[in-house]
């Protein structure tokens, strides 16, 4: 009896708290919920990796190689030999790894150029934009080859590249969030009651933009995957021995057997597709009103 | 109001156009917000500012706090021209003027708690440690009529009522000297804003507080207001002492406001005013006399040139020709 008291005493404190009431709605959307459980999973196997695989990524068996799936090898070898499974789980680390970075250095330049550009306006917010307007204005993938072919070959240098072709779209919508809640009067009270520009950039307007800013974030990483995987197929991202799913991909492509290329491609498509529905998920549970 | 002592704060041609910046063929026109304002305000008095939306007078109030820069004009607080301190000066004397904003729904930050909303001014003017901060916040909850238990809670747990209240907690935090109130009710249920005047009337005798009050209409306005400012389009209309401005209004717009307060007796019957036809845009607003397009009484020159704001008896301002002899 106690217990049920218990549990709805803490039912009702989690709903009171903002955070409490997001993931009650976010745990109803059972799409949401799966891919959350799914990237877990998979954050959790990559960090595990040496404990949930049985060989070495990089040292293979020529005997082996291009074994389809079989009771040893569930997803077969590669075309020397190394065991396809173990390689995936290892890239995982190298895809989520660089998915995050890439996003965080995209978000970190993104909300400081976008909020200066919406705050100050005028010559701020033209020079900013219209600079982030002639990046948009050059495919994506182009640019990032362009970045890869100054910065040299690498997982460092990817990751920078990837985060800053991605920079003006989290310029855009910071900048446009912040346009929107600088209007309110709690930005004004914050001024008359002393407060530097910058506080009020980082303690009223900031935190108010969250909701848009994470959903896009999440979007975005599986954007940063994609390119990633996208720079190894060229053979300009993460260099072989290293197991990178892209990677992986470009060098399968030359074997005639097609669980090679098959199951790194599927690792992409159903990391990508969870990221992307967690986003929307996400999206859901932090502005209830935005769904449809 | 005694006219003997300094002024608190005084303004000389205070003016705030905005430019509005019409299309790809950058066709510019100029909104005067506020054109040519002077007054004083006086140290312990509360200044009515009224007129209808669009009139200027929250434009005055922001102003006054430099929370908007002027476009031309002086401020003067206690003899110092504060539109040309630089922004460090200004920050610190920021803790002696403070406003209450109209909508108590969009001027607490929905992130933090009301407590730490009214500790931030204590905080940023370093006013002791973490127990002294508190304490003092738990001293202004309860002088705005809220509990410490309301300490914990975010802005979305408050009424439109306990949240113009945090917001009035927060004004007070610094001992303000001057509160510049916009429209501090006309958000709240009609039930409730009493409640809110009689607190706001409350602690002014508690703290000696001299408050300009902004609203739209005169009735609220006459419950607070030592002296009264009437605005039209930017401009100060008529100024005088509430009592006088009551009984003997001498702008044709103050009597035409005055004689839309409702009375509450059903066999009195009352001569209304009606102005004709609408307020005018303020980005082309008449010439001469802003209001002479709505003007009862009307004269040839009224449209031709701009009547002074002068001071027609001892304390009463007036802006209007046919007070010129």
């Amino acid at each position: 009896m106690s217990a049920t008291v218990n549990t709805e005493a803490a039912v009702e404190q989690e709903k009171n708290s903002p955070f409490g009431e997001v993931w009650q709605r976010f745990k109803k959307n059972r799409i949401a919920m799966a891919s959350l459980i799914l990237l877990v999973t998979l954050t959790l196997l990559a960090i595990l990796a040496p404990l949930v695989t049985s060989y070495d990524p990089y040292v293979g068996q020529l005997p082996q190689a291009l074994k389809g799936p079989s009771a040893s090898h569930i997803m077969g070898t590669d075309e020397l030999g190394r065991d396809i499974y173990t390689r995936i789980i290892y890239g995982a680390r190298i895809s989520l790894w660089v998915g995050l970075l890439a996003v965080a250095v995209a978000l970190a330049a993104g909300t400081i150029l976008g909020s200066l550009a919406a705050y100050y306006g005028r010559w701020a917010d033209n020079l900013i934009m219209r600079f982030m307007d002639i990046m948009l204005a050059i495919p994506s993938l182009l640019l990032v080859i362009a970045f890869m072919m100054v910065l040299g070959k690498g997982i460092e240098n990817a990751i920078i590249a990837i985060g800053i072709v991605s920079v003006p779209e989290y310029v855009r919508i910071v900048r446009s969030s912040v346009l929107a809640v600088k209007e309110n009067d709690y930005v004004q009270a914050a001024r008359a009651i002393g407060n530097r520009d910058l506080a009020i950039i980082a303690r009223h307007i900031l935190p108010n933009i969250t909701t848009p800013v994470i959903v896009k974030a999440t979007l975005g990483i599986s954007t940063a995957i994609l390119d990633t995987a996208a720079l190894g197929f060229l053979g300009l991202g993460v260099q072989p021995p290293y197991a990178e799913w892209g990677t992986m991909l470009g060098v399968g492509r030359n074997c005639l057997a097609p669980h090679i290329v098959f199951f790194p491609g599927l690792a992409i498509t159903v990391t990508v597709l969870a990221f992307n529905l967690l986003g929307d998920g996400l999206r859901d549970a932090l502005d209830p009103r935005l769904k449809c | 109001m005694t006219k003997k002592t300094a002024p608190l704060m005084k303004t000389i041609g205070l003016k705030k156009y905005f430019n509005v910046e019409n299309g790809w063929k950058k066709l510019k026109s100029t909104v005067k917000a506020v054109d040519n304002v002077n007054f004083s305000i006086f140290p312990g008095e509360t200044l009515g500012l009224v007129g209808e939306s669009g009139c200027g007078k929250s434009t005055v109030g922001r102003l006054l706090l430099r929370l908007l820069e002027p476009t031309e004009g002086e401020i003067y607080y206690q003899g110092r021209n504060i539109v040309e301190l630089p922004a460090g000066e200004m920050r610190k004397l920021r803790k002696h003027m403070q406003i209450v904003f109209h909508d108590p729904y969009t001027s607490l930050n929905p992130r933090m708690t009301v407590g730490n909303i009214i500790a931030e001014p204590l905080k940023i003017f370093g006013y002791g440690g973490a127990s002294d901060i508190r304490e003092r916040v738990m001293d202004l909850l309860s002088l705005v009529g809220l509990g410490s238990n309301h300490y914990d809670r975010y802005p979305h747990e408050f009424s439109g009522g306990q949240r113009q209240r945090a917001g009035i907690a927060r004004a007070l935090a610094l001992h303000p000297k001057l509160v510049i109130c916009d429209e501090p009710v006309s958000a709240l249920d009609v039930s409730i804003q009493p409640q809110i005047i009689n607190l706001l009337k409350e602690l002014q005798g508690k703290l000696s507080l001299t408050y300009v009050f902004i609203a739209r209409g005169l009735n609220v306005v006459k419950h607070m207001s030592d002296r009264v400012g009437v605005m039209y389009l930017g401009k100060m209309m008529e100024l005088a002492g509430g009592e006088k401005l009551y009984a003997s209004p001498l702008h044709p717009y103050t009597r035409a406001l005055l004689s839309a307060i409702p009375v509450p007796n059903p066999k009195y019957k009352k001569s209304r005013i009606i102005l004709e036809g609408e307020i005018p845009s303020p980005i082309n607003p008449p010439v001469g006399c802003r209001f002479h397009t709505r003007c009862p009484e009307r004269m040839e020159r009224c449209s031709i040139d701009e009547p002074e704001f002068r001071e027609v008896e001892t304390g009463h301002w007036v802006a209007c020709h046919l007070l010129e002899e």
